[in-house]
């Protein structure tokens, strides 16, 4: 194609050979120019920047590895949370582990974090129930260890004999609410450390005996909140300290389902039959404890929160959670009063719990009012949500922050159109596995509990079940000392506000708390 | 004869500007990608349209591949432009990049009933830039004038 002369290559074609290399030299020199610029004026790192979102993170705590001696557990009632507990604790029943394997449902950091406990205590009023912790609690699913066979677990019919137990050191309690009180104080009374779920209490006096008797004692009680635990709460904590909300008037906590299970109506499974159980299987007088006589029913055996005889219903059930998550954010404590309004609307055969139910806490020392707001017949999901004069944050699960388009801390910022009241100016999107996929093997309900941040949360790149922090923190405590997130005081705290709105709804009146007396009054 | 030489220097220098021009834009292409690593071709591959939406679907769906996918396309986008502004092994660049565009245009063809993409500038019936851009690669390859001004002409003669 060209002429060679075979004298080699003067210099001109040299020259002519090298004509690429000014043009990489010139492209060189303006994409530098460029990078440079585009540094300079790149909206999201000077967000970045003015906002001081670098070291928000670090905010998250890292979960710690810490071994100690063994601690035996027993654990009073087995039905639904019972072996949602077990589980966080690395004890799953055969088949259903099998199960977890094979659909991959299992959370990794469960059989890697081993927490070093043994359940060798069981008590539950239902044989089926009761059998099935058995198995679960002689089954440990950590990775390499046949830890558990080592600890035989015994079954007790009666609370008071697995209390009485020199080789059980510390007690869960997932009964029903109704019994949540006195057992702890036994507990307690008998020695045992106790993780109780909530709801703690079910009718009033119940707060103050149980928060003496704890007091009394040096004990490490923790209420079953699972929620201080996530990445989400403590990077909300973080932008709290930070003070990017401003002045905080109103906290908005929901509740919004719509399914017949997520409104405790549970003594029928999906295909419509009514679950196991009799009068010869359960304990029936055992079960009712101090509650009115009535014959043995299954739908109150399995539908309990549903009603009043067992348990404050919403209040107990989903606003104990919203409320503990308010309370560790803001530490605003008790209120000044309560109203609740609400009605049964839709599912009106079940009990007592109202299907829509509003209650208004008034803090007027801290210019703060606190509302409840539950419907049971609609599942157009609603965050909760703390409104601030500079800002909104919504926080579960995920965690959002909008900008309010007349705050003053951010007007330079709006100004320079770097943020916009229509969009999040931090969002934590990771967070929770569940409320992320959308999928059609987890229930309703269980998105529900995932949006809230009561499932699982990601720290450090990994997913964990925030009930098994929840426990570990607990037996943390056990084991070191120190004090539980969700320790007596808080548990106090949210005991007379569950009472307050509770009474008030129940007695159709406003309630007020008498902080000399130390009681509700009815006004 | 004078005549037809200048006219040759003319088309010759044409030839090699458009050599320089799409090297330049094919290397940055591939430098950007470089220097932004949170680029992918995600966006662009999960709009597929067309008989390749399939092998697009299928790339998306595996971090795996697409990671290796954009890795792929970002050097491949470098070596191409390298080649095309030095003049090194032109022909071989000029057919990689037409290639490549074609691939580009397949993915995504401005068929009829195509939507007006909200990511492309312009509006193409069934001819795009990229359709273009393509073809004078191809061009450029066929075309032993274009190799002139670049290392090739080095390469060649001690090959020679």
């Amino acid at each position: 194609m060209t002429k060679e002369n075979g004298s080699g290559i003067d210099r001109r074609d040299m020259l002519k050979t090298l004509a690429g290399i000014p043009i990489l030299g010139a492209l060189g020199i303006q994409l530098f120019r460029k990078s440079a610029y585009d540094d300079k004026h790149n909206i999201q790192q000077e967000i970045v920047r003015e906002l001081g979102l670098e070291d928000l993170m670090n905010a998250i705590r890292p979960v710690t590895h810490q071994q100690g001696d063994l601690i035996r557990l027993g654990i009073a009632g087995f039905g639904m949370r019972g072996p949602q507990l077990a589980q966080a604790l690395g004890f799953l029943e055969k088949s259903s582990f099998e199960k977890t394997v094979v659909d991959g449902s299992l959370d990794a950091q469960i059989r890697e974090g081993n927490l070093n406990v043994a359940i060798t205590g069981i008590c539950d009023v239902f044989d089926l129930h009761a059998e099935l912790a058995l198995a679960t609690a002689a089954h440990d699913i950590h990775t390499g260890g046949e830890f558990a066979s080592a600890h035989p677990v015994k079954r007790f019919r009666y609370y008071h004999d697995m209390l009485a137990d020199p080789n059980i050191d510390a007690i869960i309690i997932a009964t029903p609410d109704h019994h949540h009180a006195q057992m702890t104080i036994d507990a307690i009374q008998a020695g045992k450390h106790v993780y109780c779920e909530k709801s703690l209490i079910h009718r009033e006096e119940e707060i103050y005996a149980t928060y003496g008797a704890v007091k009394n004692s040096s004990l490490v009680f923790q209420l079953g909140h699972q929620y201080p635990q996530t990445a989400a709460f403590q990077v909300a904590n973080e932008i709290l300290k930070r003070r990017w909300l401003g002045k905080i008037s109103h906290v908005e906590t929901t509740t919004n389902r719509n399914s017949p299970n997520g409104a405790w109506i549970r003594h029928v499974d999906n295909e419509g039959k009514t679950k196991p159980g009799d009068a010869q299987s359960i304990d029936w007088k055992q079960w009712l404890g101090k509650a009115p006589e009535v014959p043995f029913s299954i739908q109150r055996f399995y539908s309990w929160a549903r009603y009043f005889d067992y348990d404050t219903g919403l209040f107990g059930q989903l606003f104990s959670h919203e409320f503990d998550a308010v309370n560790q954010l803001l530490h605003m404590g008790i209120p000044k009063t309560a109203f609740s309004s609400g009605g049964q609307y839709t599912y009106k055969e079940f009990g007592d719990m109202p299907d829509v139910l509003h209650t208004t806490f008034e803090y007027p020392n801290k210019e703060l009012t606190l509302t409840y707001s539950a419907n049971l017949t609609s599942s157009k999901a609603r965050g909760r949500t703390l409104y601030g004069q500079d800002a909104a944050m919504t926080v579960g699960g995920t965690l959002s922050v909008v900008p309010d388009g007349s705050s003053e801390q951010f007007a330079d910022l709006l100004e320079r159109g770097l943020i916009s009241p229509d969009s999040p100016m931090m969002e934590m999107l990771e967070g929770s596995r569940t409320a992320s996929v959308v999928d059609a093997v987890s229930s309703a309900t269980a998105q529900y509990y995932a949006t809230r941040g009561l499932t699982s949360t990601s720290i450090g790149g990994q997913e964990w079940d925030v009930t098994h922090l929840h426990l570990k923190e607990w037996l943390d405590c056990i084991r070191n000392g120190g004090t539980p997130s969700s320790n007596i005081e808080k548990a106090f705290e949210e005991g007379v506000v569950i009472a307050m709105a509770d009474i008030s709804y129940r007695e159709n009146c406003r309630t007020e708390w008498d902080p000399e007396a130390r009681r509700i009054k009815r006004i | 004869m004078e005549f037809q030489s200048r006219q040759m220097k003319w088309q010759q220098g044409a030839l090699v500007a458009l050599r320089f021009l799409i090297g330049w834009h094919m290397l940055y292409e591939g430098l950007y990608k470089l220097i932004h690593p949170e680029w992918s071709a995600l966006a662009f591959l999960a709009n597929a349209q067309g008989f390749l939406s399939g092998i697009a679907g299928w790339i998306v769906s595996s971090p795996g591949v697409l990671n290796t996918v954009d890795a792929l396309n970002t050097w491949g986008l470098i070596a191409i432009g390298l080649g095309l502004v030095l003049g090194l092994f032109t022909r071989g660049a000029a057919l990689a990049g037409c290639a490549l565009l074609l691939l580009y245009y397949l993915f995504n063809p401005p068929f009829i009933t195509s939507a007006p993409g909200a990511s492309v500038e312009g509006n193409y019936l069934l001819v795009s830039k990229t359709l273009i851009e393509a073809v004078v690669l191809l061009y450029i390859a066929v075309t032993p004038l274009s190799s002139r001004f670049g290392l090739d002409m080095l390469r060649k003669k001690y090959h020679a």
